[in-house]
């Protein structure tokens, strides 16, 4: 494939775009708080060594609840370290994080992410051996409370959310536009399909907090305008999101506030304007060649 | 261990990682004559499947009598003992595929589980034994309840181990148990449990139905229960549990970011094998009527592992006929029986090469509602645009 630009969408996955909204019976069981200014999440003083290499040195950002926030630096700023120790993947060797007030630290990744924080990860990382829709279910399922003996004996429960599960899951396949893939296995999709898949999936967990991490990485521009689409129309359904991304463009296409981080620390947190006009992020960042970041 | 790979591993250039996975789902087209087979099946409405399961079942019923040439046994073996036999064999394909074929934990040692689950049946009912006595029928309860909590006792210190590690570790544990029954003068070693309890009723004549040297009933029996456990594995397939169960063999990491309880999942996976082992082994051990030390060695589980990798792990129907097959074949050619474990090499080698996802591949279905999805999937129709036809045509094939 080559990354030259198209002027129409390469792919069958982008159909759904005009009507964004999540379909009947996909919508959040949860009571969505949709108000922007709340603090969601809390960064406090995160630290992260390996070994002798500090890969993250004390950083603090807020994440505001309703807002696409960024998260940018040069290669090896520390960004998807960042994600990795805000998601429970990695320890942090000091710092915290909190979560509506709450401490993540120490809790384990799915009960972090049942207290409300999904990921996409950089390199997808899907069942392939499950169908699109299954996949979503996965995610679904973080939700579900059937047992064991429940799912063994098809207990009530288990048929209610069973049946529930697949009206939501196809929503949400139509929601990112891929819908007519739901019954393929993941790893037989095209590149952009399991990238719309991971956030589906991730979606599926009901988040508060959706962090994608490079979620663009590979994207031709007219696929990159797509995306940008779809994350502000995740944003309509009162999603809050993170956002990793190398590309600038789409950084500054997207998100209502920015955070710079250099070698591990973070250097500015501020609006997208006052980001492009800043002479440290100018220098540290957006003086090389944008092209190469892409 | 932890998902470092996630993080400082190097990451591959987005465009060639891009273009990776546009070529894999080129080649991930399958063929074979089981997947058109699976297709026509899918199709068929529920009733129809329900028929030809009918079929299938009283065929399976009648096979003690279906004791002809092509089928039967040489002289020497007997033909309901070697049908009787299969059917063990193919419950421990369906449990132990429970562990390696939808968990993908690497068990191998789950002979101990079917020595755990025979020497309950023999010790609750052989008059050699110290015991209580029970009621046959009822060590099959029993033994899958303490089967499962010997899973459970063998998951919860090991199961944080991955791949190779819990592979060695599980070999450890069967061979612990056979050691224990060896050592432990209660268990009685070499000289082992006579006289194995067996299900009541009598026939025409005031003689017992189920007699050593009358496979038939017992394989009615086994078979029976093969067909709960199948229901009930297929309940737990089509469930939140198969499915994180399958989400835990594709990556593990991520399965755990998406928020299935990994661990737990993992310790009631082995819990349900270890519960099915039991069974089967309670029921081998009523069939032979005597249980000691010397039938749970480590080829044993290396067999019971060959059974579900040679059907096709991840497929229950593919792990049942595995074990049907690796049973069945010593006993049809007892020329080569001496010879079994190198054939089976052989063969497993040869399937690797040529057809790596065993008789019956895997493709599990995972939703209990699943032909509901089907009304809110567009119709595809050919595609122009040149990205999407290979990923289009790679599975309307």
């Amino acid at each position: 494939m080559s990354d030259a630009v198209q002027a129409v969408p390469a792919s069958d996955d982008i159909e759904t775009f005009d009507e964004p909204a999540l379909v009947e019976g996909a919508e959040s069981e949860r009571e969505v708080a949709v108000e922007v200014g709340e603090n969601l999440v809390e960064v406090r003083n995160l630290t992260m060594k390996f070994g002798g290499l500090l890969a993250l040195d004390d950083v603090s950002f807020d994440i505001k609840r309703g807002e696409i926030l960024g998260l940018i630096g040069p290669n090896g700023a520390g960004k998807t370290t960042c994600f990795n120790a805000m998601t429970g993947v990695y320890k942090p060797t000091s710092g915290d994080v909190l979560l509506e007030g709450v401490s993540l630290k120490g809790r384990k990744q799915h009960k972090i992410t049942r207290m409300g924080l999904a990921r996409t990860f950089q390199n997808i990382r899907l069942f392939g051996d499950m169908t699109a829709l299954e996949n979503v279910v996965v995610g679904l399922d973080a939700r579900h409370r059937t047992s064991v003996p429940g799912a063994l004996l098809r207990l009530p429960r288990h048929v209610r959310e069973e049946a529930s599960s697949i009206d939501r899951g196809m929503a949400l396949l139509e929601f990112v536009g891929i819908a007519q893939h739901a019954e393929k296995r993941a790893r037989e999709l095209s590149y952009g399909s399991q990238r719309r898949l991971e956030i589906a999936r991730a979606l599926a967990t009901d988040p508060k907090l959706l962090c994608l991490d490079e979620p663009a990485a590979g994207f031709n521009p007219a696929e990159k305008e797509e995306l940008m689409a779809l994350i502000r129309a995740i944003r309509e359904e009162g999603y809050t999101v993170l956002l990793i991304e190398h590309d600038m463009k789409l950084v500054m296409g997207v998100t209502d506030r920015i955070v710079v981080l250099e070698f591990g620390r973070k250097l500015a947190d501020d609006v997208p304007k006052a980001i492009r006009n800043d002479p440290r992020v100018i220098a540290a960042y957006l003086g090389e060649p944008e092209d190469d970041a892409a | 261990m932890s998902l470092s790979s996630d993080g400082p591993k190097i990451m591959p250039d987005a465009e060639s990682a891009r273009e990776a996975i546009e070529t894999e789902s080129i080649a991930v087209r399958r063929h074979g004559p089981f997947v058109h087979l699976r297709e026509r099946w899918n199709e068929l409405p529920r009733q129809a499947q329900w028929a030809w399961l009918l079929i299938v079942v009283a065929i399976a019923f009648a096979l003690p009598y279906l004791n002809f040439f092509p089928l039967t046994t040489e002289p020497g073996n007997d033909w309901p003992i070697a049908c009787f036999s299969m059917a063990v064999y193919a419950l421990v394909g369906v449990g132990l595929n429970i562990v390696i074929g939808y968990a993908g934990l690497l068990d191998l040692g789950y002979v101990a589980f079917f020595a755990v689950g025979s020497y309950t049946a023999a010790m609750f009912t052989s008059p050699d034994s110290p015991l209580a006595k029970i009621p046959y029928l009822w060590t099959l309860p029993l033994a899958i309840a303490i089967t499962m909590f010997f899973g459970v006792l063998l998951g919860v210190p090991t199961l944080r181990l991955r791949g190779d590690y819990l592979a060695i570790v599980t070999l450890g544990f069967g061979e612990i148990v056979r050691i224990l029954a060896t050592i432990i003068p209660a268990m009685n070693g070499q000289v082992g449990f006579q006289n194995v309890g067996h299900p009541p009723g009598t026939d025409a004549h005031g003689l017992p139905v189920f007699v050593v040297s009358n496979g038939t009933p017992w394989y009615w029996l086994t078979l029976a229960v093969i067909i709960i456990v199948l229901l009930l594995a297929g309940n737990l397939e089509r469930s939140r549990v198969g499915r994180a169960w399958v989400a835990i063999r594709e990556d593990e990491d991520a399965a755990e970011i998406m928020g299935v309880p990994t661990f737990k999942y993992k310790v009631w996976a082995f819990a349900m094998g270890a519960g099915v082992g039991g069974l089967s082994g309670a029921l081998f051990a009523g069939q032979v009527g005597f249980v000691n030390n010397q039938k749970f060695d480590v080829q044993t589980s290396i067999l019971f592992v060959a059974a579900v990798v040679l059907g096709g792990a991840g497929n229950k129907v593919g792990a049942l006929l595995g074990g049907a097959i690796v049973a069945y074949i010593p006993v049809r050619f007892t020329a080569i029986a001496d010879y079994k474990y190198l054939i089976f090499g052989v063969v497993l080698v040869l399937l690797m090469i040529f057809r790596s996802q065993g008789l019956v591949p895997a493709k599990m279905r995972l939703l209990a509602f699943a032909r509901r999805a089907m009304h809110w999937v567009p119709p595809t129709e050919p595609k122009s645009a040149p990205e999407s036809a290979n990923a289009t045509e790679g599975s309307a094939s």
